[in-house]
């Protein structure tokens, strides 16, 4: 397989999406097994272990990899769903695990040394020595950063750290410190870190008061919608509140995550590859997203122009945003 | 005794902590609170230290040798809490440089010092992420002597986690505001128009956090910063003795500005056999009267009126 200068990382929930996003030009595409055992545990989405088998077989015939996230927290007492999720991604021919908890990434580096461990983003490294710590311990390979580092400190980073790094390009965002954020535990018992969900749509209730729309997650009002206004969806984090005597967006707005504009930059800063966040998604949306990264990146590689304006359409609320790669988002 | 302990553990003494301060209380507060807690407060250990934001830190560190040796003096084990995460070079270098001390007993709330701690004795903090015996096991090896559960750790796993690996106390949080989340954003500074980097110090206005509610008026989070944190007080003092039967021998107490003399003595009562945990949670009722309490960190639902 040939070493392209950025790795495109691309999600699939589904068999269809992981096909598509191969087709689109991925590099990679990242898949869970369907329990609790990845951080995208959503009804009807992921892979058993013969659709992942398959979707592997596919994959490496196109010259992609297929990486297998595992980033869940195990519970206590009852590990084998997450050990056996190990097993069968190590048996079945997977290019790397995405791993965040400590024990796990201590039995997938002693069960399987030579597999590719990557460090989660739910693990939440956001300095050279805490990635060093996982260096050292379970010889990650590369590490996944949080959404919280500005460009220079990823820039930074990269060049102090002996592991690749992978950033996030597009899609969901979250304000939080990724794998350090109990707000979907608080308003519902369920956790991104245990339970794979954040602001669960078994929870979610929708109810209109004095002709406004309420979105409401556990027994908590998240938004209120004039009957003029799009209603979102209750994500915990991107909700309304009332704080310092004024009603706003305090973490943030129903924005997404675009880091296109900065594909030189990254790839200056020594960037292994950019990860596409959505396995949630469609397979359309996957094949958009996928087509116009490759592009970008080729484009970037090449000294082309960038091509501009081609994912408005794809973003929540029909907005994007930077993020915190812009030291402003503070 | 407890099921943990006829597993084949060596008994543990029951132990009442005070966690460090999450909020940005001035010097000379943070100094008066430590002096009072270190003459009448019936804990064993307090942790001290900058957790939340590294640019509150430095207010406070020309205070802490005295802080330490009061309390020290006054019979209370003293260990020193980490930031929790941690972005900057000289972040990472400050929580070397304290992890580097062995006269110390440091609290790692990020994995920045774990190389600088590893075989000597250390805490593993609220803020670092340990759900289940694997990773516990892993950290115990290292020199993890006690481990402070995150936040959201299920109380139904604490018997398989203690049985899992019975060498580590477990501590957990027992009362006060929950820490729910972390972020490079500063949320203080972003409800007042400010940047983190030009926040004029706005988090030392709200002394216990800034209440978030919701559109109805429900009180739902507060913010200290760049922290976020539960609207409710956990209170776990009504369960104490079943939690020690499960195991866990340390109870973390997060301070507020109420009186916390009184609310570590309730505690304390309560694990000494001098008081009933519903007593005990009336008299915490009365002593922040209006405040709502929660038994754990899932709000349910409330029935609705009928």
């Amino acid at each position: 397989m040939s070493e392209r200068p950025l790795e495109l990382v691309c999600p699939a929930g589904t068999p269809a999406a992981l096909r598509a996003a191969v087709d689109a030009g991925a590099d990679v595409v990242y898949v869970g097994f369907r329990d609790e055992t990845n951080a995208r545990n959503f009804p009807g989405l992921n892979f058993s272990r013969v659709e992942l088998q398959e979707g592997i077989v596919y994959a490496h015939a196109r010259h992609a990899k297929v990486y297998v996230a595992i980033n869940t927290f195990p519970a206590a007492g009852k590990p084998t769903p997450w050990h056996a999720a190990v097993e069968d991604a190590a048996a079945l021919g997977a290019d790397a695990l995405i791993l965040a908890d400590v024990g796990l990434l201590d039995y997938a580096a002693r069960r399987h040394p030579g597999l590719r461990r990557h460090l989660s983003v739910q693990a939440s490294a956001s300095n050279a020595e805490a990635i060093q710590f996982y260096k050292d311990a379970f010889d990650v390979k590369r590490v996944v950063l949080p959404r919280v580092l500005t460009l220079d400190e990823i820039s930074a980073l990269t060049a102090r750290v002996g592991v690749e790094t992978e950033i996030f390009a597009f899609g969901g965002m979250c304000t939080m410190a990724e794998g350090r954020c109990a707000l979907s535990a608080h308003a519902t018992g369920r956790s991104p870190n245990t339970d794979g969900v954040c602001s669960p749509a078994s929870h979610v209730r929708y109810e209109t008061r004095d002709g406004q729309l309420l979105s409401r997650l556990g027994r908590f009002t998240i938004n209120r919608f004039a009957a003029s206004e799009p209603a979102g969806y209750p994500t915990l984090c991107k909700g309304r509140f009332a704080a310092n005597g004024d009603v706003s967006y305090l973490f943030e707005e129903p924005v997404s995550l675009d880091a296109m504009g900065l594909l030189p930059q990254l790839m200056a800063a020594g960037v292994r590859a950019l990860k596409i966040e959505g396995r949630q998604r469609g397979r359309d949306y996957v094949a958009r997203v996928v087509s116009a990264f490759r592009a970008a990146i080729d484009a970037a590689a090449s000294g082309a122009a960038m091509p501009v304006g081609r994912l408005d359409q794809l973003s929540e609320g029909g907005r994007l945003t930077t993020g915190a790669y812009d030291r402003r988002w503070r | 005794m407890t099921a943990a302990f006829s597993q084949g553990s060596k008994a543990q003494p029951t132990r009442l902590s005070l966690g460090p301060i999450l909020f940005h209380w001035d010097a000379a507060a943070k100094r008066d609170f430590y002096f009072r807690i270190a003459d009448e407060a019936p804990v064993d250990t307090v942790y001290l230290g900058e957790v939340v934001c590294s640019k509150r830190a430095s207010f406070f560190e020309k205070e802490l040798p005295e802080i330490t040796g009061r309390l020290a003096r006054a019979g209370k084990e003293v260990v020193y809490s980490s930031l929790a995460l941690v972005m900057s070079a000289r972040e990472a270098t400050a929580l070397r440089d304290l992890a580097v001390e062995d006269s110390l007993l440091v609290e790692l709330n990020d994995l920045a010092g774990a190389d600088v701690l590893a075989g000597r004795p250390h805490v593993i903090g609220p803020f670092v992420n340990v759900y289940n015996e694997g990773t516990l096991t892993y950290f115990a090896r290292r020199g993890a002597r006690r481990v402070v559960l995150p936040a959201e750790f299920p109380k139904h796993l604490l018997a398989p986690l203690r049985q899992g690996c019975p060498d580590v106390t477990l501590e957990i949080q027992s009362f006060g505001r929950m820490p729910l989340a972390l972020s490079a954003r500063c949320y203080h500074a972003r409800a007042h128009g400010l940047h983190k980097d030009g926040c004029q110090y706005v988090c030392a206005l709200d002394q216990d956090g800034m209440p978030v509610s919701t559109l109805d008026g429900d009180g739902f989070l507060s913010v200290s910063g760049t922290m976020t944190l539960s609207f409710a007080y956990l209170n776990r003092v009504n369960e104490l003795l079943e939690l020690r039967d499960m195991g866990v021998t340390g109870f973390r107490l997060w301070p507020h500005t109420i009186d916390m003399v009184a609310v570590a003595q309730s505690f304390r009562d309560v694990l000494d056999g001098r008081k009933e945990g519903a007593e005990a949670e009336a008299d915490l009722q009365a002593l922040l009267p209006g405040a709502r309490f929660s038994r754990s960190i899932y709000e349910r639902p409330l029935q609705p009126a009928s």
